[in-house]
């Protein structure tokens, strides 16, 4: 097995052998791990590398002992000789915390939203370093200038919710750096980020592993992260370890068809050019969305301009991709663009004027305009049926159907999006992510409606399946003549998807152009810094 | 902080007011009144006492007459105790039924969140559902067998404590109201602690807590019952209100002189005034312990502001 990076003598920080994770679930038991065996040496980078249920994240939980209550592990996990399945509840946590740490894919919730940065910081070197907890916050001012947080003695007495997603994840960092650990296990810790913050953290990740020498165990699904990284990488699937080897070499002649699937997973092709001759299904001038916050009981409120000036225009059967980082206002265009909030500035569509108009104006233009959500999970109503929910919307604007109608358009509605229509008697949580999105798109197919808002519709999903989303998405619009715009801060998906675009930052329009033009040359900095972030790592390999 | 109390509680004047103008039409839209015995008193004499009490006039005069009176602090004479004041009836009981009450209260949150505590670490397991259904039990025996069973085994049977009466305030006399009183509260706490933990545990904080090897001690208590405890204070709000006002039930089975029983009798008996001033007593307890509520949040929560 090629091993490039690593020297033989080096040491073995952490020893996986034949780890066996299984979970007593009403339907039996259900093996997430089955016996695989993973090493890691001193200061290397491992990256673990599957779909989502290929006990990636689980083989990690077992190792730190953080199983859910009905798990179970088998096996042995060493670190210096010691298996740390075997130890008691005290020994194992001398061990993690101190010289195993672990950073988390949620950085919005894996602080306590309770206690200042300070004091959450200290605890771990408290409990470890023996400091007391005046000599603990002034090591954790240094840390927190370590992973280079601004402002870090403000930051210090600053709470959680104070903090964005990246600086709580450089609080993270600067814990599990605290007591100068032999191995960090980052869980997929850049998936919840915007793409310029995410390669912010890889770099200190990297800069930090290179000045203190710790081993990183990277678990993710993101290859692009992984080539930029990695030392070596493992792959893993339902379980098993199905391939292993140095980045290069595996990147360059993967083994197995399932690494090569993985490999081959990055959303491709391009979208077919749209004439100009096509009619303007949605006009834009000027549009703006302010929202007033009240500061205090006498103070006056102030305004935010959540999208300031934003024209544009899209005809039939084009895509237009809106880029750009959180708090872009990119989610606010599309809903104000709906009339789901309101706005100054016009917004016709078809040729009609819909700027404010009522709720019973918008009525019967809303089955013409519908809208995907980014969450699989949270946009299904968990206690209808795939059927009902795939219909409610015919309940309303076609009344006069018959039940038995509507069923057979929920039929033709599902097997447009590749599902069975049997499955419409069935309830979302019986459906994974990608399968709930395709239900979601299918909610919206059966309304036959000519534009689609889809915001952030792939972000949830798995690369694999982001693929399929993208595939399925462009064969609707062809086959249909649908109207996208495609709310994203995924530039390869955008790329695969969208005629032209416009990247927004602070709810302004910084860029705009045939998608093509702006990716080949983006003009504006701030473009240049996202495709950066974005696509360097794919582009490099 | 200092601002945001001073305008709760003048807020908290408007909505007295309502409460006062809604109870004291409403008890006199009942049928009878004060005087209306079961043996007819003589035309002359109801005459006499109606004009003595000021019933003889129109209400809106009634109305505006208690309120002046409210106004200086004069919560009016007790129509039916005639030799006391509602403000003397109050300044004896409430002491009793506040004892009483916070007894219950202390015992219900202490034990309550000790069991929910147990319960949660031991989701699913035999302690967890033998606190659990014993919980159930709590809340679905009433008081007025809860009561007098006690009084039975404790008092009668095996002697170790009255059975009744206050005996002047003597502490053996609190322990079976007290018990009674608290042991349906301590299954709410019990409860509501539970779900809360459980939640808790699983939060992606707690995950953080532990894998940073920290005691166990600091995971439960400093980490998860921080926030866990947040809806067994919203509960305990209004609970402190009922219990520190008294309970009928407890007072009048173990013959306790508190005030829990006047809302009760008061009504029945059309003692206006009395009823009037039960209603503003419990209405300030309510608004206080809301209040009381609301800065435990902030404190607890760094999220919460007040404003």
């Amino acid at each position: 097995m090629a091993q490039a990076k690593t020297t033989e003598d080096s040491e073995l920080v952490l020893d996986i052998r034949g780890l066996v994770v299984s979970f007593a679930t009403n339907d039996g038991e259900v093996r997430a791990v089955r016996g695989i065996d993973l090493a890691v040496r001193k200061g290397e980078t491992v990256a673990v590398v599957g779909e989502s249920g290929s006990g990636k994240s689980q083989t990690m939980m077992a190792a730190m002992g953080l199983l859910a209550d009905n798990g179970r592990a088998t096996g042995e996990v060493l670190y210096r000789g010691r298996n740390l399945l075997a130890l008691r509840p005290k020994a194992l946590n001398a061990v993690r915390g101190a010289k195993i740490t672990m950073i988390f894919q949620e950085p919005m919730t894996s602080l306590d939203p309770l206690y200042t940065i300070e004091r959450q910081l200290s605890e771990p070197l408290v409990e470890h370093g023996g400091l007391s907890w005046k000599q603990a916050s002034a090591r954790a001012l240094e840390l927190l200038e370590l992973v280079r947080i601004p402002d870090p003695a403000d930051k210090l007495r600053a709470y959680p919710y104070e903090l964005s997603g990246g600086q709580r994840q450089r609080v993270m960092i600067a814990m599990a750096l605290a007591n100068d650990p032999d191995v960090l296990i980052a869980d997929e810790p850049t998936t919840a980020l915007d793409v310029t913050t995410q390669a912010q953290i890889l770099d200190l990740i990297a800069d930090l592993q290179k000045r203190t020498g710790v081993a990183v165990v990277f678990i993710t699904h993101d290859l692009g992260i992984v080539r930029r990284i990695a030392d070596r990488v493992v792959v893993m699937k339902d379980g098993e370890v199905v391939e292993t080897g140095a980045t290069d070499a595996l990147f360059a002649a993967p083994r197995e068809a399932y690494t090569r699937m993985l490999l081959d997973a990055e959303p491709s092709g391009r979208k077919d050019p749209v004439p100009e001759s096509r009619p303007i299904v949605v006009g834009v001038q000027k549009l703006g969305v302010s929202f007033r916050i009240q500061q205090g009981f006498l103070k006056p409120p102030t305004i935010l301009k959540a999208v300031d000036d934003v024209s544009l225009t899209v005809r039939e059967g084009q895509t237009l991709g809106i880029v750009g980082e959180s708090g872009s206002g990119k989610s606010t265009l599309g809903r104000a663009l709906l009339q789901l909030l309101p706005h100054s500035g016009r917004v016709q569509f078809e040729g009609r004027d819909i700027s404010n108009a009522d709720k019973a104006a918008m009525r019967s233009i809303r089955r013409q305009m519908q809208l995907v959500f980014q969450d699989p999970f949270g946009s299904l109503s968990p206690r209808m049926t795939v059927g009902q929910i795939v219909t409610e919307g015919l309940l309303v604007h076609e009344p006069s159907l018959s039940r038995r109608e509507r069923d057979l358009r929920a039929c033709a509605a599902l097997e447009e999006v590749s599902l069975d229509p049997s499955v419409r008697n069935r309830y979302p949580h019986e459906f994974s992510g990608g399968q709930r999105q395709r239900i979601a798109i299918a909610r919206t197919m059966v309304l036959k409606p000519r534009l689609v808002v889809l915001d952030e519709p792939t972000s949830a999903l798995d690369r694999t399946i982001q693929k399929q989303i993208v595939d399925l998405l462009r064969d609707l619009q062809r086959d249909h003549g649908l109207t996208y715009l495609f709310i994203s801060h995924d530039l390869a998906v955008v790329r695969a998807l969208a005629d032209t675009i416009i990247v927004m930052k602070g709810g302004r329009v910084v860029e705009a152009g045939p998608a093509e033009a702006v990716f080949a040359a983006p003009a504006d900095p701030y473009t240049r810094e996202l495709m950066a972030a974005a696509l360097a790592p794919v582009a490099a390999g | 902080m200092f601002g945001y109390v001073t305008r709760r509680l003048l807020t908290a004047i408007p909505t007295l007011f309502l409460i006062v103008t809604g109870a004291f039409f409403l008890i006199r839209v009942a049928p009878g009144g004060p005087f209306n015995l079961e043996r007819p008193l003589e035309a002359k004499v109801m005459e006499n006492l109606n004009r003595i009490y000021h019933l003889d006039k129109p209400l809106w005069e009634q109305y505006l007459y208690y309120l002046g009176n409210l106004a200086r602090g004069d919560f009016g004479p007790s129509f039916v105790y005639r030799d006391f004041s509602v403000a003397e009836l109050f300044a004896s009981g409430l002491p009793v039924s506040i004892q009483i009450g916070a007894g219950a209260l202390v015992l219900a949150l202490v034990a309550g969140t000790l069991l929910g505590i147990a319960s949660a670490l031991r989701q699913n397991r035999p302690a967890d559902y033998g606190i659990v259904g014993l919980a159930t039990l709590g809340i679905t025996i009433p008081t007025f067998v809860i009561a007098p069973l006690l009084s039975l085994v404790f008092g009668v049977w095996l002697g170790w404590l009255p059975a009744g009466g206050w005996g002047d305030g003597a502490w053996s006399y609190k322990i079976l109201p007290i018990v009674t009183l608290a042991l349906p509260q301590i299954a709410v706490v019990t409860r509501l602690t539970r779900g809360a933990m459980i939640e808790a545990m699983r939060s992606h904080h707690i995950r953080t807590a532990r894998a940073y090897g920290l005691k166990p001690w600091t995971v439960v208590v400093v980490h998860a019952l921080r926030s866990a405890i947040l809806p067994v204070v919203s509960y305990a709000g209004p609970a402190a209100a009922a219990l520190l006002t008294g309970s009928v039930v407890v007072e009048t089975i173990f013959g306790i002189p508190g005030v829990g029983r006047y809302f009760v009798q008061a009504a029945l008996n059309r003692d206006y005034t009395l009823v009037m001033g039960t209603v503003i007593v419990i209405a300030i307890f309510i608004i206080v312990f809301n209040l009381v509520v609301d800065l435990l949040y902030a404190l607890i929560d760094p999220r919460v502001r007040l404003g």
